[in-house]
């Protein structure tokens, strides 16, 4: 008898091992089904595109592996949702408001799960949940470059804010709002900031130059600009290694920069306008640059843009002293850079002509409530209460160092001079007076289904043949624009 | 009993025992294969799927992107076909003759890269080949007095750290296959040749070579699909299926970026198609010529 259980005992499992060996192999067999399997891992290991911000993660240039993190927090009797971010710092400010949350509405409390993937996963796996129509995290964050993808769905993916964010929502930057705004006119994102560019200044190491803050202060033009990078650069003696400034390849931060000013945008503004990259804006930035790295007055930034491990380096080492970035770049600082303490300076960013727009809204986060959700409309109102209202505006710029969108705040004293915070203390004059200053003059480039593939184009091939290989600028935007028209 | 009896019948077992493949087969390989087929001609949206013909098509012929991709996996293909097949024929062969000493530790040693995963290996050998003047493969110029390179920004040295990772991991896999070959060969055509006074190399070619040729074939064509769904490894060299002027894009890649991260699977199923395509003409091509298909050979 036990022979004849040992028998079918085997046989059971040389049928499932049959099974399971078919599963993984039946595509193709030896050395490629070894490196299907491989692929599976690192689809959902790695790859964690460190820019949380920026246009710029688009290029998955990434930086730091950052480990998949899960916390729950909370009411345990409350509602339970699920919370999906790709910046640990985004889930730890979620899971703090969740307590006032509970503290403030005891009759609607909650128990919020937070899982931190690394930014390519986040939303791969939010995609492929939402098509699924199951799977998807009640409250998800939406990087702007992957907005037009998600909020392909609308109202069958996603649940509006409209009515969540009504109480807020006179205080907020309009603008900001429009940014994360279906095609059908409803809100599906909340921002979490204003991402309003501005110029960076080494101060403590221009003064060793000779240059003072009065001189910063004059700059209006880029051709200002330039003109005290020449003098800078002349009073050090031009060493090698040396830049007043590193232009970007894998970032577009510049190119909009030049679009705002001129009041031209590339996507052309909306879902269904024709996208032309061939605008004089991007022609005279592009030209611009290719000067300045061939005069030696820029190099290219290492590694692509200034927001990766490379660009903090080459900042600590005081290779560049200057260089346009949105105002979350703050927090980089503060994480990166602790020993740059008391040297820099915030100053608006120099413009073409004198009247321009001097500013742009870069990057953000539209975080979104699926249509999946248990609850909807509780998972909006906290989101809202989370992102909009003043309790977490405040806790936005104390923990994470954001430009908040609610305007109210602003001229607020206690809110925007507050001594005990470390961003107010960091820089040599308050942020939030520059953004007072240039509150007017904030200009928009729209995030549209063709986004994606302008900044794909531009990162992988155009900035690298103009700024890399000295290609004419004409001719690499002529390309672009080949490969931009195919796509609509 | 009857089920006894069911197990025991010779006509019912061996389709009882084929049903887990069968069903798998057409569960994971099959039905995919089908709906990949018929997604290709559709443009799926978020909530409906149209139906749009050839467009897929028609645009993948358009679009430079994907020529770049197709000629960035076909360079890779062949460069790991010069050299993923002589060389670990060539360490196969050795390891089968009395030259080395201390086999199983060598063979060890190559083996090990393809125990490693790709995801870390990728990562290292992206710092090795890193542009700055502390990368590992720049140390190594700059101390040869050739200055230093931006390895992963050209064309010609991004496709030579593509190789050299692959060289890396697969030669011992390739090795092991030659090695399997090898010891299938009766060592009584050597001792004969001996006698008729053939050198080692006339051994080599006259014997190993035609007798190891269904080896060669196997390898030949596992390396030439390998080749072209190449994905991870400049994923990970990379960091991501992006890269400068599209020097590492492949086939794979450019399917990975259009089906999931711009979500439009249909253009993906094309893409998809479109390799399965290239390998099937390229394999069929080569396992005719090589008489594969002939009764004789086996």
């Amino acid at each position: 008898m036990k022979k004849k259980l040992l028998a079918s005992l085997l046989s059971v499992a040389m049928v499932s091992s049959l099974l399971v060996g078919c599963g993984g192999g039946s595509a193709d067999g030896g050395a490629a089904a070894d490196s299907g399997a491989a692929a599976e891992d690192g689809a959902a290991a790695d790859d964690g595109a460190a820019a949380d911000d920026g246009a710029a993660a688009e290029d998955g240039a990434a930086a730091e592996e950052e480990a998949q993190a899960v916390t729950t927090v909370g009411d345990p009797n409350g509602t339970h949702l699920e919370c999906w971010s790709f910046v640990e710092a985004h889930n730890t400010f979620y899971a703090k408001m969740v307590d006032k949350w509970n503290e403030a509405n005891p009759d609607r409390t909650i128990e919020v799960t937070f899982t931190t993937y690394p930014y390519e996963s986040n939303h791969t796996k939010l995609l492929t949940s939402l098509q699924a129509g199951t799977g998807a995290p009640d409250i998800c964050d939406v990087e702007m470059g992957q907005v037009p993808n998600v909020y392909e769905g609308l109202d069958t993916w996603l649940y509006p804010l409209d009515d969540a964010m009504a109480p807020y929502a006179a205080d907020m930057l309009t603008s900001r709002l429009d940014a994360y705004k279906g095609s059908d006119g409803k809100q599906y994102g909340a921002p979490f900031h204003v991402g309003a560019t501005v110029q960076y200044y080494n101060m403590a190491v221009l003064e060793e130059a000779g240059i003072t803050q009065a001189d910063v202060d004059a700059v209006v033009t880029w051709d200002d600009w330039a003109a005290l990078g020449e003098k800078y650069l002349d009073a050090i003696g031009r060493p090698e290694g040396k830049y007043w400034t590193s232009v970007d390849t894998g970032g577009v931060d510049w190119q909009w920069i030049a679009m705002a000013e001129y009041g031209e945008d590339w996507t052309g503004g909306s879902a269904d306008a024709t996208a032309n990259v061939q605008l004089d804006s991007v022609k005279k930035m592009l030209t611009m640059e290719q000067e300045w790295v061939n005069s030696g007055l820029a190099e290219v930034s290492p590694d692509g843009h200034v927001d990766l491990e490379a660009g903090f380096q080459n900042i600590l080492d005081h290779n560049i002293v200057s260089f346009p970035k949105a105002m979350w770049y703050m927090s980089r600082f503060i994480n990166y850079m602790p020993e740059e303490k008391g040297n820099w300076y915030i100053a608006k960013c120099p413009v073409f002509e004198e009247g321009q727009n001097c500013s742009v809204g870069i990057g953000g986060t539209g975080t979104v409530v699926t249509a999946q959700s248990v609850d909807p409309a509780l998972a909006a109102d906290f989101l809202c209460y989370a992102k909009m209202s003043p309790e977490g505006e405040t806790m936005i710029w104390e923990d994470l160092g954001f430009d908040v969108c609610n305007t109210s705040l602003w001229s607020d004293d206690s809110f925007a001079h507050d001594e005990s915070n470390q961003y107010n203390t960091f820089f040599r004059n308050y942020p939030y007076d520059v953004l007072n200053e240039i509150k007017d003059q904030i200009g928009v480039v729209m995030t549209t289904p063709i986004s994606p593939t302008i900044n794909e184009q531009m990162c992988n091939v155009t900035l690298n043949d103009i700024l890399e290989n000295g290609m004419d600028v004409d001719e690499a935007l002529q390309a672009a624009q080949d490969i931009v028209a195919l796509e609509q | 009993m009857k089920i006894k009896k069911f197990f025991y019948s010779q006509k019912a077992a061996p389709y009882v025992f084929v049903i887990p493949f069968i069903l798998s087969f057409l569960f994971f390989w099959v039905y995919p294969l089908c709906s990949t087929v018929v997604m290709s001609f559709q443009d799926i949206g978020p909530a409906t799927s149209e139906w749009i013909g050839i467009k897929n098509y028609s645009k993948l012929l358009r679009d430079p992107t994907f020529r770049t991709a197709i000629a960035n996996s076909f360079e890779y293909m062949l460069g790991t076909l010069i050299l993923l097949i002589p060389f670990p024929m060539l360490f196969a062969v050795l390891m089968d003759s009395r030259l080395v000493k201390a086999k199983g530790f060598w063979k060890a040693c190559l083996y090990l890269p393809a125990l490693t995963s790709v995801v870390i290996s990728g990562t290292l050998f992206r710092l090795m080949f890193s542009e700055y003047p502390t990368g590992q493969m720049n140390v190594i110029t700059s101390a040869l007095g050739l200055g230093t390179f931006k390895w992963l920004k050209m064309k010609s040295t991004g496709l030579g750290a593509l190789l050299v990772t692959a060289c890396w991991r697969w030669t011992g896999v390739n090795m092991l296959y030659f090695l399997s070959g090898l010891k299938g060969i009766d060592t009584a055509l050597y001792e004969s040749a001996e006698i008729d006074g053939a050198n080692s190399w006339q051994k080599f070619r006259y014997v190993t070579i035609p007798l190891i040729k269904p080896t060669t074939i196997y390898v030949l064509t596992i390396s030439v699909y390998a080749g072209l769904a190449m994905f991870m490894e400049s994923f990970m060299l990379w960091a991501g299926p992006a890269s400068p002027n599209n020097i590492g894009l492949t086939i794979v890649g450019y399917l990975y970026n259009r089906g999931i991260q711009k979500n439009d699977l249909g253009y993906g199923s094309a893409i998809g198609l479109v390799l399965l395509v290239i390998a099937l003409i390229i394999n069929i091509i080569q396992l005719v010529a090589n008489g594969t298909f002939k009764k004789e050979e086996r």
